[in-house]
């Protein structure tokens, strides 16, 4: 048990350097890149457009579709306020019902404890469902290492893996490839495919079933994550279209869940809102075609060694931010990306992280942090947006990104606090608080002049200054300032004219608009 | 000795220094979403109907009587001549089929299914508004992989089973079963988010609705 004792600390973020919570651009850097390639934003256009409309027209059928999402945005909110006992209750029932509970503090744990149970089975290998926390953690990267192979089995994401590429949609991670890229993909890396394969979608999804199914028949060991984890059953929840999840979920003898600690979910009952908000928000359908869900162990049923490692990297972090911390009520639906004209235009590899989009954008600097010091850019990712507001409409639990946005930003300007500009703003705050000080300063100020142009403006100051000329021009200081120049007899007598000038205006009007 | 912190305290001692360092108020949770629906029978089998002709299922109304003579058609159409059915499934069903039946067991090994034509199950609850059949492992379901492994999946449901929407079906589980919620056969829309039925999962499902059962 642990006691509370003093001052609470903040928690740490996810470990800098680890896992895929950080690209190596900043987002502006990253986005000049993709925003030339044409056939991405062509692939990207068409596919957020037909979801879009999807999206609406199921979400439209539903008269009750703003009250399940005020009900989902309040389990998720309670859920937090509740979550230490929850996941203790979480613990305790998948415990009763056979399971084994782990618990990792940041990624670089989560993948240790999965490497040592996966070679603990004696396999070599492992069949991995989609998953979002296996992907920020980089568990495929560390298994590697470790000379085990893991296997995707959802189809975009064996598209990514043959390519050695990365996700760049939450949901479809190889929505930027066309059909011509992914027939090449197949005939480059699946041993024995038919070599007529054409670039037909159905005859490519067969090409990754025939892969797939040996696999599946012979692994011995999965590892998933999970959309729900329900605190009152020990219930969990995947969910998907494929059938690759059934087959991870049932087949092998050993399954390893990885989930972060805030998808539990307090009661049973709470999967009639999210199984409704879930699915049409992400898919644009009324269902998604298979959603699984199991408790601990059943004899004679699936996996008969089941192992679930409860994650943090970072999540408390943001948790102690009680503006940051709503992002963590995201159940990665994915249709704040279909809806943002930025991430429409820029893709989800100018993000640099797993999570991209307008959650992305919020969620990643609160997972990972920004560190000023270092040019993160994870700093540049509260940027990426232009605040129009789409996201929130779209959220299905009514996540606030634009505030979020602005929050981050703001959080940003502050801890860079070292730059010569910064300096300057808290000399300025200070010199404006005191009248004295402030007429002195802009005496001084005028000898400014000597830097301006001819055209009155200073366009280029000397380092350290010059990243702010490089953005925008400076007028140059007045001969006078305006205190001076009020206190002088010219602006003791203007000031008196336009008095006169005022009283006899008022006088003249007729009173109309009472 | 001192003994270092286990990861469950450290995680658990953060979450209460995040909650203490950013207090938020307790909320109650509306549901004043639709609940408790109900609807007569024929609107109900429409509904369901609708929903599952759109996700490309094959769907068979008969009656009670019938279900021997409709299985049997839909299995002798697609020539399935070995076919799988969970321990507890009833017998009456199979009276019509002249194929291969193979009554499961725990002891079959899950990859020996693949050489089977198909699968006949009954289910536990459906929802009409979103086609979706829910499997919970009963005897006369099966267990998981004998749902999933053949490529067609005969699934009975009788009307009597079917509610309206999701609130009403999650309120017939039993959380402790291992559940399988199905919306038509598998699909993908990950190549150009154009809809292919047809993964990993049973590429054929023909749901059979006893209307009087």
């Amino acid at each position: 048990m642990s006691t509370f004792l003093g001052m609470p600390a903040a928690p740490p973020r996810s470990p800098f350097g680890t896992g895929n919570l950080r690209g190596d651009r900043t987002f502006p850097e990253a986005a000049h890149g993709e925003l030339r390639n044409d056939q991405l934003r062509h692939n990207l256009g068409r596919a957020t457009r037909t979801i879009r409309t999807k999206r609406l027209n199921v979400t439209g059928e539903l008269p009750d579709w703003e009250r399940l999402r005020d009900a989902g945005s309040a389990v998720k909110t309670d859920t937090m306020n509740r979550l230490p006992e929850l996941l203790e209750q979480l613990e305790q029932k998948v415990t009763e019902r056979g399971g084994t509970v782990h618990w990792a503090r940041d990624g670089v744990e989560a993948n240790e404890i999965v490497t040592r149970l996966i070679r603990a089975t004696g396999s070599s290998d492992v069949i991995k469902v989609k998953s979002m926390a296996t992907q920020e953690i980089g568990l495929n990267e560390h298994l590697e290492a470790a000379g085990i192979t893991p296997y995707e089995t959802d189809l975009a994401e064996l598209i990514v893996q043959l390519a050695d590429d990365k996700p760049s949609h939450i949901l479809v991670p190889a929505i930027h490839r066309n059909r011509d890229e992914i027939r090449q993909i197949f005939l480059d890396e699946i041993p024995g495919v038919d070599p007529d394969l054409d670039n037909v979608p159905a005859h490519l999804a067969a090409a990754a079933r025939a892969y797939l199914r040996e696999k599946f028949m012979t692994a011995r060991v999965a590892v998933s994550g999970a959309n729900f984890g329900i605190a009152e059953t020990g219930t969990l929840a995947v969910v998907e279209s494929e059938g690759n999840g059934r087959m991870c979920l049932t087949l092998p003898d050993t399954l390893i869940t990885v989930m972060g600690i805030e998808k539990v979910l307090p009661r049973y009952q709470d999967l009639e809102v999210f199984l409704q908000l879930l699915p049409r928000s992400s898919t644009g359908e009324r269902m998604n075609p298979y959603t699984s869900m199991w408790t601990g162990v059943t004899p004679g049923d699936g996996p008969q060694d089941f192992h679930l490692i409860l994650l943090d990297n970072g999540r408390t972090a943001a948790l102690a931010d009680t503006i940051g911390r709503e992002a963590l009520n995201c159940i990665r639906c994915s249709a704040c990306l279909n809806v943002c004209p930025v991430y429409e235009r820029a893709g989800g590899h100018a993000y640099g992280s797993t999570y991209p989009g307008p959650i992305g954008a919020v969620l990643t600097p609160q997972l990972a942090g920004m560190h000023a010091a270092k040019n993160d850019p994870n700093s540049s990712l509260p940027y990426a947006s232009s605040l129009c507001g789409a996201c929130f409409d779209a959220c299905p639990v009514k996540i606030d990104i634009p505030s979020m946005l602005v929050e981050l930003r703001h959080q940003h300007t502050e801890q860079s606090g070292t730059t010569v500009e910064k300096l300057a703003m808290k000399a300025a705050a200070g010199v404006m608080g005191k009248p004295k000080l402030f007429t002195a300063a802009q005496k001084a100020a005028s000898l400014g002049r000597v830097v301006g142009g001819r055209d009155g403006t200073i366009s280029r100051l000397p380092a350290p200054l010059s990243g702010w000329s490089d953005s925008r021009d400076t007028a140059a200081p007045p001969k006078q300032s305006f205190r001076s120049w009020l206190a002088s007899a010219e602006g003791a007598e203007t000031m008196r004219a336009a008095a006169d000038e005022g009283a006899r205006l008022t006088a003249e009007t007729p009173e109309e608009d009472q | 000795m001192t003994t270092s912190p286990t990861a469950r305290d450290t995680v658990l001692g953060r979450i209460r220094d995040a909650l203490a360092l950013a207090p938020t108020p307790e909320v109650t949770v509306p549901r004043a979403y639709r609940t408790g629906r109900t609807l007569p029978d024929g609107e109900r089998l429409a509904l369901l109907t609708d929903r599952l002709v759109d996700y490309k299922a094959q769907v068979h109304p008969c009656t009670g009587d019938d279900t021997a003579e409709v299985i049997a058609e839909v299995l002798r159409e697609r020539g399935a001549r070995r076919i799988g059915v969970p321990d507890g499934l009833d017998e009456q069903w199979l009276t019509a089929y002249d194929g291969e039946v193979q009554r499961d067991s725990a002891d079959i090994p899950a990859p020996s299914l693949d050489a089977l034509d198909g699968v006949v199950t009954a289910s536990a609850v459906s929802c009409a508004e979103t086609g979706t059949i829910f499997l919970d492992g009963s005897p006369d379901q099966g267990r998981r992989a004998l749902s999933l492994v053949p490529d067609l999946h005969v699934c009975v449901v009788d009307l009597s089973s079917v509610v309206a929407g999701v609130p009403e079906a999650v309120a017939r589980l039993v959380p402790e079963r291992p559940t399988t919620l199905i919306s038509g056969p598998s699909a993908t829309s990950d190549i150009e988010l154009e809809r292919v039925e047809g993964v990993h999962g049973p590429r054929d499902l023909v749901v059979v609705i006893r209307t009087d059962a």
